[in-house]
């Protein structure tokens, strides 16, 4: 295979990988974003936790790693039911800057309470035998647990598709981020709807926490070090659009692949370029609905 | 036993503290001012370096002579370095102290420098590893490393021993990062050998996905892969992409300073670490009568779980040169008596003989090579090479500011 080619093979794959990572732990950030416009910067807390309970899981009760995962999304969905009751539902009237002081608030918090738990190192697992070294398929061979993660993130995307454009829920869902008064007065409980929204989110930024560890490593600052990128996935993709946030995630992730692989040098440059541009373009995003304020 | 001989034996007991401390009337408490990270994403760091200090304090209180030692500590936080000076400042003026120690992170080091020689305090930096942060005060001496005690003799062991002839570098970029890169550069290329690829990995704040660095190194093909990451969890995140990628399968040999295989991240980094070789200065697998001393004594403290590595070995030794400087100045500390009692201080530290340079006010000490083995199941440091007592290298051929 000629050496540009294998190279253009393998910055789309790790980019994919990357960019589903990424796609799993924004998604919920901005659904929640567009449904309430709650800018909940805690979102990254609720990954870190996330990777925190699948270590528990794995190293204290040895629970295997798949099963894990899914424990992992119903503890952190079902651990956000009460916070989001309790500390978000009464600021969602508040101003922006309220919100972001108590969301960043919960940060530190979080950092904190981690830290006096777990200790500030770095814990770590170790992924079960097929997940470890590579996969042949056919043409080329690749990392086997940058292959799951893949295809984790393209089944997330099937089932949230599928939850919804097909199902009601999802309809009121779509329905609320267009127009929430609206939506309210022909009687949806619009309450009830972002708790179900607010726990899936968080839960699926559990499942993002947890299969970070292997990729990047999880330490209790993780709530923090990694939400600009999340933030930056979401204002591409258009505050409370899945296929946005899906289309954010692949177009940040290869090109920050592929940056870093033809022009290491430049760092962090490029995901920023194409931040800077795309918002120029569209300044709602890929697919955000316009704001008429 | 009889009445008399436990009444005699109670008394002795209870005059024991004025038999061991005769000179209990003039013992004198100095002030230390500790400046290290104790909050933040490297906190765990901070701590080792404190928890050494402390150990060596409770364990060894006959090295002070007779006299006491008051630990004031600042949390320096971020590596920017302007918290850490604000703390010295504050630790000379209002507090008083004596003598400066801790420094973890180089720029809080060079940023504190100033403030040292121009209040006349000592600064025991025990880990900052910049090579030329001595030159920057007459009253900093170093007890820990600099990048270039571990990169240089990699360099020219990765050309001569594991023969290597080309050789691709991945560093964090930042300062020490640099560093370590340009001494392996400069060791490695003495052998002949060639830097086929020179790859900056970001930043030291976030570990990033390694992956499309590390594919680019692997389509590279160098005998020898040298990672410079700094000490915490970049280091697993490169091994285990190292692995996910098979680079070893490639022929791709992972090398590095043994940050890379930090004692308390090495159970996290799985069979693929095993074969790796790193230059270091200190593992908790030293079978020396002195470290296993030593990590009896650390496991005995915080718990059989905890593991010292090479940053708490700088806060042992720290303090070992602390006791030493209070000692032969009979606990009247003065800056210039403190620097003189340090000149030329050796110590059978955890790691082994060190001293420190008279000239340089920098360490000498042995500089060994590492190899990840499995022993008994869990992954362990196998020691396979020497290098004798070794001067910081920048310093010794006068390479860029290290020459001023």
């Amino acid at each position: 295979m000629p050496q540009f080619l294998e190279a253009a093979i393998s910055i789309i794959f790790d980019g994919l990988a990357y960019a589903m990572l990424l796609f799993v732990i924004s998604v919920g950030l901005s659904i929640t974003m567009g449904l309430m416009g709650f800018v909940n910067l805690a979102h990254g807390a609720f990954a870190m936790a996330g990777g925190y309970v699948t270590v528990s899981l794995m190293n204290g009760l040895g629970v295997p790693f798949l099963p894990s995962l899914g424990l992992t999304f119903v503890s952190i969905a079902l651990i956000s039911i009460p916070l989001e009751r309790l500390v978000y539902a009464p600021l969602y009237k508040a101003t922006d800057l309220d919100q972001v002081l108590l969301s960043i608030g919960l940060v530190f918090m979080a950092i904190g309470a981690v830290t006096f738990v777990y200790g500030p190192s770095p814990p770590s697992v170790q992924m079960p035998e097929f997940l470890k070294g590579q996969i042949d398929l056919g043409f080329k061979v690749f990392p086997s647990y940058r292959f799951f993660v893949i295809l984790v993130g393209f089944l997330m995307i099937f089932l949230l598709w599928f939850g919804f454009e097909r199902t009601i829920i999802g309809a009121k869902i779509r329905a609320a981020v267009d127009n929430r008064s609206m939506a309210q007065s022909i009687g949806i409980n619009v309450d009830r709807l972002f708790i179900l929204t607010f726990a899936m989110g968080s839960g699926l930024a559990g499942i993002g926490g947890g299969m970070a560890i292997e990729i990047v490593g999880l330490s209790p600052t993780f709530a923090i070090n990694y939400l600009v990128l999340f933030l930056i996935v979401v204002v591409v993709g258009g505050l409370g659009s899945l296929r946005g946030a899906f289309l954010a995630a692949i177009v940040l992730g290869i090109v920050d692949t592929a940056g870093k692989y033809i022009w290491p040098e430049g760092g962090a440059f490029f995901i920023y370029v194409v931040t800077i541009a795309v918002l120029l373009v569209r300044p709602d995003g890929f697919f955000g609905k316009e704001h008429v304020q | 036993m009889k009445l008399k001989t436990k009444i005699l034996l109670g008394v002795t007991a209870a005059l024991m503290p004025f038999a061991l401390n005769p000179a209990s009337s003039d013992a004198a408490e100095v002030k230390v001012g500790v400046v290290l990270t104790y909050s933040g994403g490297a906190a765990h760091l901070g701590k080792q370096i404190d928890q050494g200090m402390q150990l060596y304090m409770d364990s060894h209180p006959e090295a002070f002579g007779g006299h006491t030692v008051k630990l004031i500590k600042r949390d320096s936080k971020r590596p920017g370095g302007d918290i850490a000076k604000n703390a010295v400042q504050e630790l000379i003026t209002r507090e008083g102290v004596k003598i400066l120690a801790g420094f973890m992170f180089s720029p809080n080091a060079m940023a504190s420098a100033p403030l040292a020689t121009q209040g006349k305090v000592p600064m025991i930096i025990m880990n900052a590893g910049t090579a030329w942060i001595p030159s920057l005060s007459p009253y900093i001496a170093r007890v820990s490393f600099t990048m270039w005690h571990s990169g240089y003799p990699l360099g020219k062991y990765a050309g001569t021993e594991l023969g290597c002839k080309t050789a691709a570098a991945g560093y964090t970029d930042y300062p020490p990062g640099k560093d370590s890169r340009n001494a392996f550069k400069t060791g490695f290329e003495t052998t002949g050998g060639s830097l086929i690829e020179d790859i900056p990995m970001g930043g030291p704040r976030e570990v990033p996905d390694f992956t499309p660095f590390f594919q680019r190194v692997k389509n590279a093909k160098p005998d020898c892969f040298f990672v410079f990451v700094p000490a915490g969890n970049h280091a697993t995140a490169v091994v285990k992409t190292y692995e996910a990628l098979a680079m070893a399968d490639a022929g791709i040999r992972l090398i590095g300073p043994g940050d890379i295989t930090q004692d308390t991240e090495l159970q996290g980094m799985g069979k693929g670490a095993i074969g790796m070789i790193t230059m270091h200065h200190y593992a908790a697998d030293y079978d020396t009568p002195q470290n296993k001393k030593f990590v009896a004594a650390w496991k005995k403290a915080y718990g059989a779980d905890s593991t010292p590595d090479f940053m708490a070995v700088g806060g042992w030794d720290g303090m070992a040169a602390i006791a030493h400087a209070v000692k032969t100045q009979n606990g009247n500390v003065s800056a210039d008596g403190t620097m003189a009692a340090l000149s030329g201080w050796s110590f059978a530290s955890p790691r082994g003989q060190i001293s420190i340079d008279a000239d340089t006010r920098d360490i000498v000490m042995d500089v060994n090579v590492h190899k990840v083995v499995q022993r008994n199941g869990r992954l362990a440091i196998e020691v396979i090479g020497t290098v004798p007592q070794v001067k910081d290298p920048c310093k010794e051929l006068k390479i860029g500011k290290c020459g001023k």
